[in-house]
């Protein structure tokens, strides 16, 4: 224990990494941009200057405390500087307050408003700057950033994307996207957990409420809405209730004085998640084929092994999620039960995540291109919407979820946590294989971000891994590609902790505190349910008598894919003019550069070159032939060569002429 | 017959061993085939380096040396440091805008001849104003003398020489 003195206060810190970290324990609010505490100390912002007796002006956050350390946060040196630092960021920024769709939920606006900034003493210039649209899942625009670089960390250190980047320098300098090509461009999964660490607008989750009110108000349509585990136990915190406080009731309420037509349950749908999970890896583990299985649930997981692991991509696991089962089985049924057209029946998700916004729109997980779910509103969205309709959420009452998709075990509620996917799925396993068992689950609850459990069931010993935060989640991949660790069932949740801190969340400044209390939540309800196994609730077994094994298959199962990075297009490598006789085509994607592609086209060049080719040759570079685990791959004249070598590219070119 | 560029790109990627630290080297290798970084090229780097293009761009448009835009045959500098501007550089530049139909975003004129760049001191105050063409250096430079400077380069190009 050492001793510190802040504004007169005497007290101690012991391993604190900084002067603000040890003043926020003493209650003391540092005014912050760039400080978050999950991320590295970035110290742009300089909001945080404290006044440290004998070295003068320091900014707080990247001050390591000493012992007898004697320190002001407060003086009227420090609250100048302040206020000036925020007159400074506003002669930049876009004003617009009231359009803003972080308005209320700023800091730039509410450290101005507690900064007594009534007037901007500079010359104001906005950045020019278009918004960025390209993205189904974030918005971008530029004239609101204050560059704190919270969205930058937050994509590299957390998520290991490196999708936003700052370009330029100085008076220029900005996030960007390379060549401002729009964010959609890039390698984004959409998880949108820059947005929630940024500050003031920048960033924002991309709303889908307009095109939600057009389809609610059109007397043509039958809409309903499916509401997710993780969204019912945060969307009370927007209206004033502490983190985890269930109002599933409420929201069903809400939604049906909105005018939605029916309310059913994505938890439902989770159990067929599990079922169909827990059969699937029962079968790849009778026949040892395609472990550790991976739970697909995730979007933007899926997207990121899509994307960075195309030779794990038939180790997913081909069930839907839950959103998406429930998407299909609602079109499925309803416009039997119902009689009405696909195109009139609109399914709309209720999510705590704005990933599910481009699964949704995936062209697989739809028929005749209706979409299985038309659209996808966050918890944030739903939040907003419920205000527009003019309800006080607190006094609604209670009502019941629909039949015939209402009703769920506590196994599917647990699907919003980190671990509570691998924790069902072992619920079903110890159910099917030693029936009556009841294994020991608690490690897969702890609040780590990597939990592994072992568990004995029918004389076979399951190891099982949930992950969430996608570096942790590469990491973890790296382990298990080396054999370092061995895993049977591998759940990966891209948002740290797991949905109940996804990216359409309510946003929190302590995130993990608050995930916890949210998750507390979830296995809360969990625990008042009569079913707490997936396989036991009746109005699955249902279904799955009406449908059938057949189309049961077909209508819970996707397919994935190998996916290109980024947008670029391919380009012509060499341009030397002539008339073109031979077409070569090479994939210069991420997996066939690391598999020799590089190699591959040098060798041709110099067969090219040597037999005086070259300038008869049109020589073409492709971004990803999606074809990754076969790289690298050469077209010869559109002939089609994998695990091409220079020798079978040369036999082919010889053979062209 | 020589390597192509695209070729010489390969080698500079394996003289530095593909290793994302030394991207600076890779860049200016890249820049100096092509004398600017073409998109596809920074691509190609990018993902043979295993980062994403926009990490690639954020270097590049960090430092002033790189540019991603093609270069001109000839490359002005107008010097704009402190001698030269109170000696008005800043007329010198409006002319070569004109003369070459150039703009502050548009440094390089339609037929790829001339590129005009302001940097800051090139330490030759005694010159001031003072532009580089290339390796050429011409001192006390004036409106009048800007416009004939640029005519004689057009006259000296379309003679071929």
């Amino acid at each position: 224990m050492k001793k510190i003195t802040i504004d007169n206060i005497e007290t101690t810190f012991k391993n604190e990494r900084n002067v603000l970290e040890v003043a926020r324990n003493l209650g003391i609010e540092l005014p912050t941009f760039c400080y978050q505490p999950e991320l590295s100390i970035f110290g742009s912002c300089r909001m945080c200057l404290v006044e440290v007796e004998g070295r003068g002006i320091l900014p707080a956050c990247s001050t390591v405390p000493w012992e007898g350390m004697v320190i002001q946060t407060n003086t009227s040196q420090i609250r100048s500087i302040r206020k000036m630092i925020l007159e400074m960021m506003l002669a930049s920024h876009d004003q617009q307050c009231t359009i803003c769709p972080k308005s209320e939920n700023c800091r730039l606006q509410s450290f101005a408003k507690q900064h007594g900034v009534d007037e901007v003493r500079f010359q104001s210039f906005k950045p020019e700057a278009e918004k960025d649209f390209s993205s189904l899942a974030i918005t971008r625009d530029q004239t609101k950033c204050v560059l704190c670089g919270n969205c930058v960390r937050m994509c590299d250190e957390i998520q290991s994307v490196d999708a936003l980047k700052f370009s330029f320098r100085g008076a220029k300098a900005k996030v960007g996207t390379f060549l401002d090509k729009g964010i959609g461009f890039e390698e984004c999964i959409g998880c949108a957990q820059c947005v929630k660490v940024c500050p003031v607008g920048a960033l924002n989750e991309r709303h889908n409420i307009k095109e939600v009110w057009n389809a609610v108000y059109d007397k043509n349509k039958t809409v309903v809405v499916q509401i997710s585990p993780a969204a019912r136990v945060t969307l009370g915190e927007l209206f004033g209730k502490d983190a985890g406080t269930r109002v599933t009731g409420k929201i069903i309420t809400a939604l049906k004085r909105m005018g939605f037509d029916k309310v059913f349950d994505t938890c439902f749908a989770a159990d067929f998640t599990v079922v169909e999970e827990g059969n699937e890896f029962l079968a790849r583990k009778k026949k040892g084929e395609n472990l550790p299985l991976f739970t697909s649930c995730c979007p933007g997981w899926v997207k990121f092994a899509e994307q960075n692991f195309p030779d794990l991509v038939g180790n997913l696991s081909s069930a839907k999620s839950p959103q998406q089962m429930l998407g299909s089985m609602i079109k499925d049924r309803l416009t039997t039960d119902m009689k009405i057209k696909r195109e009139d029946l609109v399914v709309v998700a209720l999510m705590p995540c704005t990933a599910k916004k481009f699964e949704a729109a995936r062209e697989e997980l739809s028929v005749n291109g209706n979409p299985d779910v038309d659209f996808v509103l966050t918890t944030n969205e739903l939040a907003l919407m419920i205000k527009e309709r003019g309800l006080d959420f607190n006094k609604l009452t209670e009502s019941e979820l629909d039949e015939p998709f209402g009703l769920s075990t506590g196994a599917g509620i647990i699907f919003g946590s980190s671990g509570g996917v691998s924790e069902a799925v072992l619920r079903y396993a110890a159910e099917t294989l030693e029936k009556g068992s009841t294994p020991d689950l608690k490690k897969l609850r702890a609040d780590k971000d990597l939990k592994i459990t072992e568990i004995k069931l029918g004389g076979e010993t399951l190891r099982l891994g949930a992950v969430s935060g996608l570096k942790n989640a590469r990491k973890l991949i790296e382990d298990v590609k080396s054999s370092k660790t061995k895993l049977d069932i591998i759940e990966v949740m891209a948002c740290p902790g797991g949905c109940v801190n996804g990216g359409g969340q309510p946003r929190a400044t302590v995130n993990k505190a608050v995930s916890k209390k949210r998750a507390g939540g979830l296995y809360n309800n969990d625990k008042v349910l009569s079913e707490r196994i997936s396989s036991n609730n009746p109005g699955l077994k249902k279904i799955y008598a009406d449908m059938g094994e057949k189309k049961a298959h077909n209508l819970l199962h996707t397919h994935h894919q190998h996916r290109q990075k980024n947008k670029n297009e391919g380009y012509v490598i060499d341009e030397t003019p002539g008339e073109k006789s031979l077409h070569l085509d090479i994939c210069f994607g991420a997996s066939c550069l690391k598999n020799g592609g590089q190699e591959l086209y040098l060798g041709v060049m110099k067969h090219l070159r040597e037999n005086n080719l070259v300038e008869k040759t049109e020589f073409k570079a492709t971004y990803c032939m999606k074809i990754c685990t076969k790289g690298p791959v050469l077209r010869v004249n559109g002939k089609q060569l994998e695990k091409c070598s220079v020798d079978m590219a040369i036999a082919e070119i010889k053979k062209a002429k | 017959m020589e390597l192509t560029k695209f070729e010489k790109v390969c080698e500079i990627l394996d003289k530095y061993e593909k290793d994302p630290g030394n991207l600076i080297a890779i860049l200016g290798g890249v820049q100096e085939e092509y004398s600017y970084l073409p998109e596809d090229v920074i691509t190609f780097v990018a993902t043979a380096l295993g980062v994403t293009p926009g990490h690639v761009y954020g270097v590049a448009t960090f430092y002033a040396h790189f540019t991603l835009e093609p270069k001109g045959k000839y490359v002005i500098k107008v010097c704009d440091g402190t001698a030269c501007h109170v000696r008005k550089s800043g007329d010198v530049i409006k002319t070569f805008e004109s003369e070459l139909g150039l703009t502050e975003t548009r440094k390089t004129s339609e037929d790829m001849l001339f590129t005009l760049e302001v940097v800051a001191c090139i330490g030759a105050c005694g010159l001031a104003p003072v532009i580089t063409i290339n390796e050429d250096v011409y001192a006390a430079m004036t409106i009048e003398k800007t416009k004939e400077l640029v005519a004689e380069y057009k006259r000296r190009e379309a003679e071929g020489q």
